[in-house]
């Protein structure tokens, strides 16, 4: 038996790494994903004021601390039994909206936009965020820049900080904006509007103008049939901040729409000795491996699966996209996971709309951003969309409002057994009897979960964003025969 | 090869938000690409241990270091980076004290597992947990070790300079990368060291714009409980606000936003222990002459160990890092 090992991918909340074993014709016999790391929140939040949660869980992810933030804040008002009053949620959202839109952004830019616009077996040098303002121009680069800064505008104008974010308590925030703000942030919107407009007349051009990528996005190596979660609001429409969470099945059909209360008799987690990380999976449908088809209780948690999931946008422009989206895919759902990246880009836009929807609410400045808990705090659930996934946090407290019990359910983990899984069939595929293992190679299994944007992806905001890869081949002694790298000089 | 300086960043058992707070001082990121050859920085560019091993002891001139060191690869990468590095920084809270993270190190380490795989939505019947060494039919597979406690990054090698914060803002990454520059190019002087870098010598509270009037509290309340004075000091209404104890270099950013401040700039300059120093300060707000007057105030805090060692615990004397690992 044959092994190859790739350690470390980098980021998944700590670090990732792929065992491919080939079996003695050299064919991949089996892969393993494995997560190295638990640093044990679920435990050590206990004992806290669960006015803390959304300050100390932010902690987990400071790639996506405004995801754990708010979900964290809405378990709070939960515990409290407090509804938050419309200018608190607005606030909430619009620093939400203002989130995604940057890191959707980053991600497509530095991560996955050179697979395509360089093309997956381009130079590897060429084949990263450089290589990409290189041939579409240093004016996108400036703009991606601008993105992100715009973005962590709102974030601090609302948030009070850039990263970790502290103004959300249970029942609201600590401070509202002022008029001056709501128009610095609407003008801040309107942009963005226009750079996700842009960026999907981007990925028209390059990608779906392009035969071979089109073949490749429909192609069977990146295409699971699974069941697909995502958050919807009263009209089934795409929503990251609150709603139901609504899983269709492989056939685009509803199975369930629960409240995030009801999590735990949809969502149960799957246990595996080899690695740190749990495998969540729909308990209505149950474990059955790491297998496609209604039968298996896999589910996914990204972009396509919040477009699959929802019957539309609730923005028009976001709209319009996601019409033609499954027009020219051929209809819902779609199970071609390389068409998550355009599904992002709807994400994008339905961001930015919903950015200046909010800044130009005229209750958005109202100082009505905090309702003041009156019920005795017991337990609470709260969710929201985060960019990798649907977030849970689950809370019990005192009568004192000191945590005795967490459960949390991170949008990354959602996509665990699905990106294992797509890891397995990019190897299989890719890598066969006789097979000569290249560097384009190494790109394309990168490629199956750079889908996912894992959460080492939206880090690599606006510098070479390729994920270092290193393969070593083994003999059945373990000893290396052959080692590919990338981005190894 | 340029032969420009090599810079190196690297993250254990942290979040990534130090990366982010890097990204975000946006032009400035060109200096550092100008000055410096960015060896390695797995966020970024290239992750493999294999080349930093291969390169010249004390060869890379800079290395920021943030993450406490959870499990052995952690302390087998300080250890390596240590050695390649002539200077290294812990770089945030939880390189220089622990931050949220270190908070593990009031249970015992199994404790943290088993309530990972004993959750409510947990399926677990057979009572798994990982294993490190796992044999799989087509061969063994392994994972890290977590360590019984959360360490510094100074508790298991030599460190040159601390850069606090969690993460550290964005203007105090820009002025050091400002003043190593200039150190590169002979205008400027390096710290002594083990000198605090990018941060200020007085406490939040010296930046902090709330009025203070020396009043005294009755009673300690939470923040979701009141609606707070925009104008007024945070501590002197009740609110346990770490200001006081914390080092400055963020502008108050948190009290300034109505929220208040949590110590994750660490203790001030001069603190040898934070909590102490912490419980001092509340201490001289109480107005209370009766011990059960004072007992029933003390009450208000609900969570005094998280109160007061919240980011530092794993660097605290409380906790003090080395005896506490032998136990």
């Amino acid at each position: 038996m044959q092994r190859i090992t790739i350690d470390p991918i980098t980021r998944l909340e700590g670090h990732g790494k792929i065992e491919i074993f080939l079996d003695d014709a050299g064919n991949v016999a089996n892969t393993y994903f494995q997560i190295p790391e638990l640093r044990g929140f679920e435990r050590f939040c206990v004992g806290r004021p669960v006015e803390e949660l959304p300050l100390l869980t932010n902690r987990i992810c400071g790639v996506c601390p405004e995801a754990h933030h708010m979900a964290a804040a809405k378990a709070t008002d939960a515990v409290y039994h407090v509804e938050v009053p419309r200018t608190g949620k607005m606030l909430r959202e619009l620093l939400y909206s203002a989130f995604y839109v940057t890191d959707h952004t980053t991600h497509f830019y530095a991560l996955a936009g050179p697979d395509f616009v360089m093309g997956p077996d381009a130079p590897v040098a060429e084949r990263n965020i450089l290589g990409v303002i290189h041939k579409v121009g240093l004016e996108i680069g400036g703009k991606v820049i601008q993105c992100r800064k715009y973005g962590h505008t709102v974030v601090e104008m609302i948030g009070g900080r850039k990263v970790h974010p502290c103004t959300s308590i249970p029942g609201g925030l600590t401070k509202g904006i002022t008029e001056e703000q709501r128009k610095e942030i609407e003008e801040m919107g309107k942009w963005a509007i226009d750079f996700a407009l842009f960026s999907l007349k981007l990925f028209n051009d390059i990608v779906l103008g392009n035969k071979a990528y089109v073949d490749l996005i429909l192609g069977d190596v990146y295409t699971h049939q699974t069941y697909y979660m995502g958050t919807v609001d009263e009209k089934n429409h795409v929503n990251f901040y609150d709603g139901k969470v609504r899983v269709v099945d492989p056939d685009g059909k509803e199975l369930v729409k629960y409240a995030p209360k009801d999590y735990a008799e949809n969502i149960a987690e799957h246990v595996e000795p080899w690695t740190y990380l749990k495998f969540p999976y729909l308990k209505k449908v149950g474990w059955k491996g790491f297998v496609d088809g209604k039968d298996s209780g896999v589910y996914c948690a990204t972009p396509l699966s919040r477009l699959n999931a929802a019957d539309g946008m609730a923005t028009p422009r976001a709209q319009e996209e996601y019409e033609k989206f499954y027009k020219t895919l051929g209809g819902k759902p779609v199970h071609q996971r390389l068409a998550t990246h355009w599904a992002r880009l709807i994400e994008l836009l339905y961001a930015a709309e919903r950015w200046v929807e909010l800044a130009t609410d005229p209750e958005i400045t109202s100082s009505n951003y905090h309702a003041i808990p009156t019920e005795k705090p017991t337990e609470g659930v709260g969710i929201v969309e985060a960019p990798r996934g649907t977030l849970t946090h689950h809370y019990w407290t005192d009568e004192r409002g000191v945590v005795t019990k967490v459960n949390l359910i991170v949008g990354t983990t959602n996509n665990y057994a699905p990106i294992s899984m797509s890891i397995n069939k990019a190897a299989r595929n890719l890598i066969k009897q006789g097979t000569v293992v290249t560097e384009p190679l190494l790109n394309m299994v990168e490629m199956a979960f750079r889908i996912y944007d894992p959460c080492f992806g939206c880090a690599t905001h606006s510098l070479p964003g390729q994920m270092p890869l290193e393969v070593t081949i083994r003999n059945a002694a373990g000893e290396p025969i052959k080692v590919l790298k990338q981005f190894v000089d | 090869m340029s032969a420009k300086p090599k810079f190196a960043m690297y993250w254990a058992a942290s979040c990534g938000g130090c990366e982010i707070a890097v990204l975000n001082i946006h032009e400035k990121i060109l200096d550092v690409d100008a000055n410096f050859d960015v060896v390695f920085w797995p966020v970024a560019m290239d992750a493999k241990y294999k080349d930093v091993e291969a390169m010249e002891d004390g060869s890379i001139l800079l290395t920021l270091w943030n993450g406490g060191i959870r499990n052995d690869e952690n302390e087998h990468i300080a250890h390596l980076l240590r050695k390649k590095s002539k200077i290294l920084v812990a770089f945030g809270s939880c390189a220089c004290e622990g931050c949220i993270p270190g908070l593990a190190n009031f249970v015992p380490v199994k404790e943290l597992v088993d309530t990972a795989f004993t959750t409510i939505s947990t399926d677990n019947p057979q009572n798994l947990r990982p294993q490190t060494t796992y044999a799989m039919p087509e061969g063994e597979i392994h994972i890290p070790t977590l360590y019984p406690q959360l360490r510094t990054l100074d508790q298991v090698v030599d460190v040159d300079y601390y850069m606090p914060g969690c993460p550290p803002e964005s203007h105090q990454i820009g002025a050091v990368i400002d003043l190593v520059v200039q150190v590169l190019q002979g205008k400027a002087q390096l710290p002594p060291k083990g000198a605090v870098i990018g941060a200020g010598n007085s406490t939040v509270c010296d930046e902090c714009k709330r009025k203070r009037n020396v009043k005294t509290i009755k009673e300690f309340g939470r923040i979701q409980l009141t609606h707070a004075d925009p104008e007024l000091c945070l501590l002197e209404q009740g609110i346990p606000c770490n200001g006081v104890a914390t080092r400055s270099g963020c502008n108050a950013r948190c009290p300034t936003a109505g929220a208040q401040c949590i110590g994750c700039y660490g203790p001030a300059e001069g603190v040898i222990d934070y909590g102490a120093r912490l419980i001092s300060a509340f201490a001289s707000v109480i107005d209370a002459d009766k011990p059960e007057e004072i007992e029933r105030i003390l009450d208000g805090l609900v969570d005094p160990a998280g109160q007061f060692y919240r980011f530092n615990l794993a660097g605290s004397l409380l906790r003090a890092g080395k005896s506490a690992w032998k136990g």
